[in-house]
């Protein structure tokens, strides 16, 4: 594929609010997860930024204030991300900027409140609930593009916990279509009773902090955040500092099991040399595989599988789950713009919290950080459904 | 955007795919309000079929009627899945476990509930590791979902299989969130004309809001209005009756300009 460049980029998660407290927290390896203690669920850990509650939307319509809003736009007022845009508004128009943004349950906490509170006679919910600007998935592009300013076309993509991974390759299709010269892609997902219950219920839940790859790994922490990168064509925007840049994909599905992966893994084989051959690389070339690595026992023998299956033992691989929890929906981006921190700062962190790495594991996983030049960076994203993403960045 | 619809399926009340759906459309047959009883999805494994409710099974009928009229197999093509309000049974009855005292939830209502569930269900039946995208954009996924799938049609330079999909949510979201009726369409888009082309699609996108008055008869455009899946139905007008001209598809924001020409 002809690269894509990465102008503007931030990133919220429970290690910190902005690109500057995530490398600090990478790097020294301080983990954001604590114990769960939300909407009165106490079961394991959760990555939370417990600022997110009591955030006041700035510049749009209250009716669009919901905990996955304020997550983006704590997000859009980080990294000069807002200044950037408006910048290439300038230069492009305002409808010439899209918005592809992934979420798996988008605003989804505010009909779990508005269930808590229906009309005892008539059954309908409260008049504050706002369906259509919080629960439903189409909120976050709305609400995001008047935050910013835009009026390009809009896109929700909700393929579970691949959404915000995925959303780059809509994005793409959008903007090598001619339908666009800019687009703000990324996502957001938020902690809710749905999905803390939900991954319990089927004994995804670790009791300790999630530690992906670990022998005894025994599922995740759940987590919430944001992300965005402001993407364009190479060269087009003259004044555009390139942050870095996308130059491959792969997406596939397993066509396998709802909530399973494949053991034999054949869907992620299938995007991450996809992923390589859009590149134009060979397996060489890269320098560090950031996994999926939820911590569940099935997700991470699969990748462990599937990237052994490409690339052997020689290059060195992680999940930064342990630092954030699985963030569903909103890991692709936030795992893309980790890679382009490390990229930036020349390090590649080894798995927090693992006592041994599982011994039937094949994979060159690391377990602590490794300083050194860091070009080339794929990074994995697999949802219910059966749906994989792989994407692979380049520093500049 | 220039894409050939190889493959049209259209599920409705009173629309019971392509070849009765298209007589009606038109005018060869009048309309007969009727529940929408979709073929059980056949594709799908025993457990599965089980496991899956209504919304998946129509987005499974939706995506064989079109995939069989182009002639593609189901397991190689890529699909752009949309539906604005997306399992509504499934997020009901989890919604209103949450709120029950001890809040427990169904591990297989869970897994269903994820938007991309019959995206999945579809993979899942014909084995294909051929990639879906899952789209929910609020009364607008027929026009973003058209427009999404025909530029990863054009640039992918490969068949994309297009099914936008909806119903009726029950409980209490559905007293604010209000979809009439079950309705569902989808379309095989190719890059290039074959022998199997129905019809040529040129499809631009203006960022202002533009109307047209519609062309539907009464009965039909009350259908349209229904549900957002239904915003195809002035299309599938078109293509029914190979009658060249321009369907204006309100977006976010703006307008899509679909020019159909017939093959």
């Amino acid at each position: 594929m002809k690269p894509l460049a990465i102008t503007a980029g931030t990133v919220l998660s429970a290690i910190g609010q902005g690109l500057a407290a995530t490398e600090n927290a990478l790097l020294s390896r301080r983990s954001g997860l604590t114990p769960c203690d939300f909407a009165g669920i106490t079961t394991g850990y959760v990555g939370c930024v417990p600022q997110a509650g009591a955030h006041v939307l700035e510049g749009a319509a209250p009716g669009f204030t919901c905990r996955n809003n304020q997550l983006a736009d704590m997000a859009c007022a980080q990294d000069g991300f807002a200044q950037t845009v408006q910048n290439a508004c300038q230069f492009y128009g305002a409808h010439r900027i899209a918005v592809v943004l992934g979420t798996s349950t988008s605003g989804i906490l505010s009909a779990e409140d508005a269930y808590e509170a229906l009309d005892p006679v008539t059954g309908f919910p409260p008049k504050e609930f706002d369906q259509a600007h919080t629960q439903d998935l189409f909120s976050l592009p709305r609400f995001v593009a008047a935050r910013l300013g835009l009026e390009g076309p809009l896109l929700s993509v909700s393929n579970a916990c691949a959404s915000s991974s995925r959303a780059f390759v809509d994005a793409r299709h959008w903007l090598e279509a001619g339908l666009c010269d800019a687009v703000v892609v990324g996502g957001a997902d938020s902690l809710c009773r749905m999905t803390l219950r939900g991954f319990a219920a089927l004994g995804l839940v670790s009791a300790e902090p999630t530690c992906p790859c670990d022998g005894q790994r025994a599922g995740i922490s759940v987590g919430e955040g944001a992300g965005f990168v402001l993407l364009e064509r190479e060269g087009e925007r003259p004044d555009a500092a390139v942050m870095g840049r996308w130059v491959g994909y792969g997406v596939s599905s397993d066509g396998h099991h709802m909530s399973s992966p494949d053991p034999l893994a054949r869907g992620a084989v299938a995007a991450m040399r996809q992923a390589l051959e859009r590149a134009g690389l060979d397996t060489a070339q890269l320098d560090y595989i950031n996994l999926h690595g939820t911590g569940t026992v099935v997700n991470d023998a699969m990748e462990d599988h599937a990237v052994h299956a490409l690339f052997g033992r020689n290059v060195p691989c992680s999940s930064t789950k342990g630092w954030t929890g699985h963030t569903l929906g909103a890991s692709g981006i936030i795992e893309a713009m980790f890679a382009l921190v490390m990229m930036r700062a020349g390090f590649a962190p080894g798995c927090l919290n693992v006592r041994q790495i599982d011994p039937t594991f094949r994979s060159h996983v690391l377990t602590e950080t490794l300083h050194r030049p860091v070009r080339r960076v794929m990074s994995n994203a697999f949802g219910f459904g059966g749906t994989n993403c792989s994407l692979i960045f380049e520093s500049v | 955007m220039q894409v050939v619809v190889q493959g049209v399926s259209v599920w409705g009340p009173g629309l019971s795919g392509w070849l009765h759906a298209a007589r009606i459309l038109r005018g060869q047959e009048d309309w007969v309000s009727a529940p929408v009883q979709v073929p059980p999805a056949a594709c799908l494994p025993a457990n599965e079929r089980r496991r899956c409710g209504p919304l998946t099974r129509l987005a499974i009928a939706l995506a064989e009627e079109a995939c069989a009229q182009a002639g593609v197999k189901a397991a190689d093509i890529r699909g752009v899945f949309a539906s604005s309000n997306g399992d509504g049974a499934v997020v009901d009855s989890i919604l209103t476990a949450l709120s029950t005292p001890g809040g427990e939830v169904s591990p297989t209502q869970f897994h269903n509930s994820v938007h991309n569930a019959s995206a999945g269900y579809w993979t899942i039946g014909h084995a294909s590791l051929a990639p879906v995208v899952a789209l929910g954009c609020y009364d607008w996924s027929f026009a973003q979902g058209l427009l999404k799938a025909a530029a990863e049609c054009v640039v992918e330079n490969t068949p994309v299989l297009f099914v936008a999909y909806d119903m009726p949510i029950p409980g209490p979201i559905g007293k604010v969130r209000i979809t009439q009726n079950t309705f569902g369409c989808a379309f095989v888009l190719a890059p290039q004309a074959t022998q199997h082309g129905l019809c040529m699609l040129d499809i631009t996108h203006a960022p202002e809001a533009m109307v047209q008055e519609t062309a539907l008869p009464p009965h039909l455009a009350e259908l349209a209005r229904g549900n957002p899946a239904a915003g195809g139905l002035e299309l599938l007008q078109k293509i029914a009756c190979g009658q060249k001209g321009t369907v204006y598809l309100a977006c976010q924001p703006g307008t899509i300009l679909v020019e159909v020409t017939p093959c």
